[in-house]
């Protein structure tokens, strides 16, 4: 513990989002900074790297305006912290967790380092809590529970902020209740940005969100979320929430975290995204949970639109590594009208098996819907040879598979606006398996 | 001795500590993290630390621990979950929440726990390395105190006895414990290699039928996200008809490892009818603790699994998955600013890797019995692209693959092993240790696979002239090789299905081809498949 605050007038160089001071005693690794600018603002920063008396400083929002005269740079001796407590409900803030919604910033109980530590495996909880999404491809087929993360591959143009927004509206907790909505949007637009703002003026004082959009500091964007799960994890584990995250849109994230990792001279891994990017992803993915003893939980759903729609590109990929699965939308189904265009042979769910059944859902879930992605997989094989042969060169048992994807296409993935139950959503199920049966025979 | 820190960047701190040696543990900051040795120039010294260091200031101090790093072996250690480190994470949960902190260090082993110990040794016995000095009773195996050093007995204790008594004294007075500590990156070693010849029963019809490994053998399983890579190493954690289970998390999801933990407490094993949490030792490192761990993790995981192949037991050692290990091998090369490889990953990957996976075999042991350590070891290549260099590492060393299709997984055909692809060099010899109980074992692994590769071919030409265009005996074959698809090679891991005794499977799938058989042998006396299988289905099962 330092007795007296440093302040440095010793900046060497300045590079992108980057400060290199010199002559530094006794610096820490991740230590926050305020840097003072000759224009009179204040940013922050933290401590990258150490050699010596010379310090490497990330600089959070942007460095325009900074020079190696007349800056200086003040060391706080203690990590970043977020400031934490029921204060933070209904609030909006920016990247930095400032407010950006007119009002003062709250007052906080307490604050925790942003870089939290990871939850013991063994007092994790396995999620196994239904919730109720009211889609049918997500409750029938790739079941949501409590303390999941499973992210959204969606491509661009594809309706994922209305599904997201829709979700919101109808998502119910295993008891009926509501969640905690913590929102962060990461690189968005205004216009995109605008369309989450009326629902979240719905939700009352039952969110918190984290805004960083296009033309924010970069650097920023990868704080945000950080920040975002520090709140969530106290919601959750302190104040007994549950609380669900959503992040929109990961590959913004990713983008910045290459940036920033560009600028740090960081060996490039595939595509330009650093080595450490999966690492760097299960820092956050892997917030979500729920804890042994402790009420609330924290369940998340990234959104990750897929470069050049390509599930195979790194961030997709590193993403499904760490997840608990992928709800991945699909062009071809969008173009056919259908929505939400959930493409249900790529998609999945690792912790279904647990959430439904007798119970939880109901006892014919488990085979419905083997039978239905059986059933809807051979239709799709034979859509090929459809291509080739045409409808009549088919076998009649062929042609009414294919009748068959058709239908669980139009009846059972398209259902517009409706919410529907998990009852609603089994007996269609069972309704289209039913009617292929009889037809088959 | 003592030092200060000199530079930090991430993970990798540089030390003034003099008398180092690559490989030695040291202490570093206030908090004591754990570190390890990983350069040495001239009076500086780098040091890969082991725990979240944010926070560590310069000139703070540094202590040797005055040795490699190094696991505790000894009873106790079955049904322990450990991180990378050895950490005891029950014990952290009581330390310290049900966050990790840093800096903590609790001993693995529980010393209070008293063990029935017995001796048929006696005083003034000669015994070497590796031998036996005692035993005592953990769960199902008979767990042998090992020496860790030639010696000659003077005093030996028997009765019920902690980790903390001394079981034994040898002539120079030095006392000997119920456990040992053995440094993680040295392999145990024992008299002999022999080769591996006993079939490992997985349990799973597809490859204990199709692509069968020896205990001592080493096979891996590659495969994109989603196709269930983690789920067939549970399931065989489960059932494999070994002593022991070494199963390492390595970078993989918290939340599955919790699933882990709650299933093995409840499960029982089949052959001992005890929990299976007793027969098993998990090291979860998930892929939101410290990088550098998760790179040791998998060799304190496989130096535990070596001290019970050294009792004579056989261990199955699983890990899921080594591509996430290999990663954080890059990160750490990254960050020393080594020249990089391929993909970026350090030149030495392949040498690295091979040095770890030559660990597993079938010994003679030091005591003279014989042990085996078999590792299924799980690959997740980017893109599911298996021209990686993780995956072509692991291939040059593995004698078997079980390669999982993102194709199959998204009909949902699990497990998502491809057949045409996979392989297992074993298949010779285990089909000798098959044949012996069931003669017709080869024969109708041959068949199996013709039957499953003409369908590939027949489904080509079917695509050009439709399904109708197709010859009888042709729709028999594709019926046919539909059924061992879906029937056989399929396999429900959450239900009754997940374990097929060999014999069962046996029977299975000779009923499936004996159908085939009967049917074309109608076809070619002039009747008509429609006819046939209007019959078939509706015959009483």
């Amino acid at each position: 513990m330092r007795l007296a605050e440093h302040q440095y007038r010793s900046v060497s160089a300045i590079r992108g989002p980057l400060l290199f001071l010199e002559k530094v005693f006794a610096a820490r690794l991740g230590e926050l900074v305020r840097i003072d600018a000759p224009d009179g603002r204040t940013l922050t920063g933290e401590v990258l790297k150490i050699f010596g008396d010379q310090v490497l400083i990330q600089v959070f929002g942007g460095t325009q305006g900074l020079d190696t005269k007349r800056t200086s740079v003040n060391f706080s001796d203690a990590v970043m912290r977020a400031p934490l407590g029921a204060g933070v409900l209904g609030r909006v803030f920016d990247g930095s967790f400032r407010p950006i919604d007119d009002l003062p910033m709250f007052i906080p109980e307490f604050r925790r380092p942003v870089i939290g530590a990871p939850i013991n495996p063994v007092a994790r909880a396995h999620p196994e809590e239904f919730i109720e999404t009211g889609f049918s491809t997500i409750d029938g087929l790739n079941t949501l529970v409590k303390g999941q993360k499973l992210p959204i591959f969606t491509c661009a143009g594809l309706p994922a902020r209305e599904m997201t927004e829709q979700l919101l509206h109808q998502a119910r907790l295993p008891d009926g209740g509501p969640f905690v909505l913590v929102f962060v949007a990461l690189g968005l637009t205004h216009f995109e940005y605008q369309f989450y703002r009326q629902t979240l003026e719905h939700m009352q004082s039952r969110f918190v969100a984290f805004v960083n959009l296009a033309d924010d500091p970069v650097v920023e964007r990868l704080l945000a979320p950080r920040l975002a799960l520090t709140v969530a994890e106290d919601l959750a584990f302190r104040q007994e929430m549950d609380v669900l995250v959503i992040i929109t849109d990961m590959t913004n994230y990713c983008d910045a975290l290459r940036e920033i990792s560009t600028a740090r001279e960081e060996l490039p891994g595939r595509r330009g995204y650093p080595g450490h990017m999966y690492s760097d992803l299960a820092s956050l993915y892997e917030r979500a949970g729920r804890i042994h003893g402790r009420k609330g939980s924290v369940t998340l759903l990234p959104t990750v639109t897929m470069p050049e729609d390509d599930i195979t590109h790194p961030i997709p990929d590193l993403t499904g590594y760490i997840t608990e699965g992928q709800l991945v939308l699909s062009r071809e189904l969008h173009q056919k009208g259908i929505y939400p265009p959930i493409d249900v042979l790529p998609s999945l769910s690792r912790l279904m098996q647990h959430g439904i059944g007798k119970g939880q859902t109901r006892s014919d879930h488990r085979d419905l819907s083997n039978q239905l992605y059986r059933t809807y997989a051979k239709g799709c094989d034979l859509r090929r040879l459809e291509a080739v042969v045409g409808r009549d060169g088919m076998l009649a048992e062929d042609r009414k598979l294919l009748d068959f994807a058709d239908r669980f296409e139009a009846g059972f993935v398209h259902q517009g606006n409706k919410r529907r139950t998990i009852d609603e959503t089994l007996d269609t199920a069972q309704a289209l398996l039913d009617d292929f049966r009889e037809v088959a025979r | 001795m003592k030092g200060t820190v000199t530079s930090i960047s991430g993970a990798t701190v540089c030390v003034d500590l003099a008398d180092l040696k690559i490989g030695d543990r040291v202490f570093v900051g206030t908090s004591h993290l754990t570190g390890e040795v990983v350069r040495i120039d001239d009076k500086i010294a780098t040091v890969q630390v082991f725990e979240e260091n944010r926070g560590l200031g310069i000139g703070e101090s540094v202590t040797t621990a005055g040795g490699p790093l190094t696991v505790a072996l000894g009873p106790g250690l079955l049904g322990g979950i450990f991180d990378g480190l050895q950490r005891p994470l029950p014990l952290l949960l009581e330390n310290s929440g049900d966050f990790v902190s840093s800096g903590q260090n609790p001993f693995p082993l529980d010393r209070k726990k008293s063990w029935a110990v017995t001796t048929n040794n006696k005083p003034g016995d000669h015994l070497h390395s590796g031998e036996a000095f005692a035993k005592v009773r953990e769960g199902h195996i008979e767990h042998l105190l090992l020496m860790p050093q030639d010696g000659t007995l003077q005093q030996l204790e028997e009765g019920r006895l902690t980790l903390e008594n001394p079981v034994a004294t040898l002539a120079d007075k030095q006392p000997l414990y119920g456990w040992h500590s053995w440094p993680v990156r040295k392999a145990r070693p024992y008299q002999s290699k022999l080769p591996p010849t006993r079939p490992l029963v997985t349990g799973q019809r597809c490859l204990d039928f199709l692509f069968p490994l020896l205990k001592g053998g080493v096979a891996m399983v590659p495969g994109g996200f989603g196709t269930g890579k983690t789920v067939l190493e549970q399931t065989i954690a489960k059932f494999a008809d070994v002593d022991v289970v070494v199963y390492v998390g390595c970078g993989e999801r918290g939340n599955e490892m919790a699933g882990l933990l709650d299933e093995f407490g409840e499960l029982e094993d089949p052959r001992t009818k005890r929990p299976l949490k007793e027969r098993t030792i998990i090291v979860a490192n998930t892929s939101n603790m410290p990088v550098a761990a998760r790179e040791s993790s998998i060799f304190t995981a496989v130096t535990m699994a070596e001290y019970y192949r050294d009792m004579g037991l056989d261990v199955l050692f699983l890990a899921d998955s080594l591509s996430r290990w290999a990663e954080a091998l890059r990160e750490i090369s990254s960050a020393l600013e080594e020249m990089p490889g391929e993909d970026g990953y350090p030149t030495y990957l392949g040498s690295r890797l091979s040095g770890f996976i030559e660990r597993a075999g079938v010994v003679k042991t030091l005591s003279g019995g014989q042990g085996s350590l078999s590792m299924i070891l799980a690959v997740s290549p980017p893109g599911a692209d298996f021209a990686e260099p993780v995956t072509q590492a692991c291939l040059r060393v593995s004698g078997a693959l079980y390669m999982l299709d993102t194709q199959l997984a998204h009909r949902r055909h699990f497990p998502a092993i491809n057949w045409t692809q996979s392989f297992s060099l074993y298949s010779d010899t285990a089909m000798a240790h098959f044949v012996e109980e069931h003669e017709e074992w080869a024969k109708l692994q041959a068949r199996c696979r013709d039957i499953l590769q003409r369908e590939d071919a027949l489904r080509e030409v079917a695509e050009v002239v439709g399904m109708e265009g197709l010859q009888d005996g042709d729709r028999l074959l594709m019926r046919t090789a539909e059924k061992i698809r879906l029937d056989f090679l399929c396999q429900n891991s959450f239900t009754e299905d997940a374990f097929a005794a060999p014999k069962s499977t046996i029977e299975s799938i000779t009923t499936l081809v004996a159908e085939h058989d009967q049917l074309s042998a109608a076809l070619a006396n002039g009747a008509l498949l429609d006819d046939l299988l209007k019959e078939a289905d509706h015959a009483p099962r």
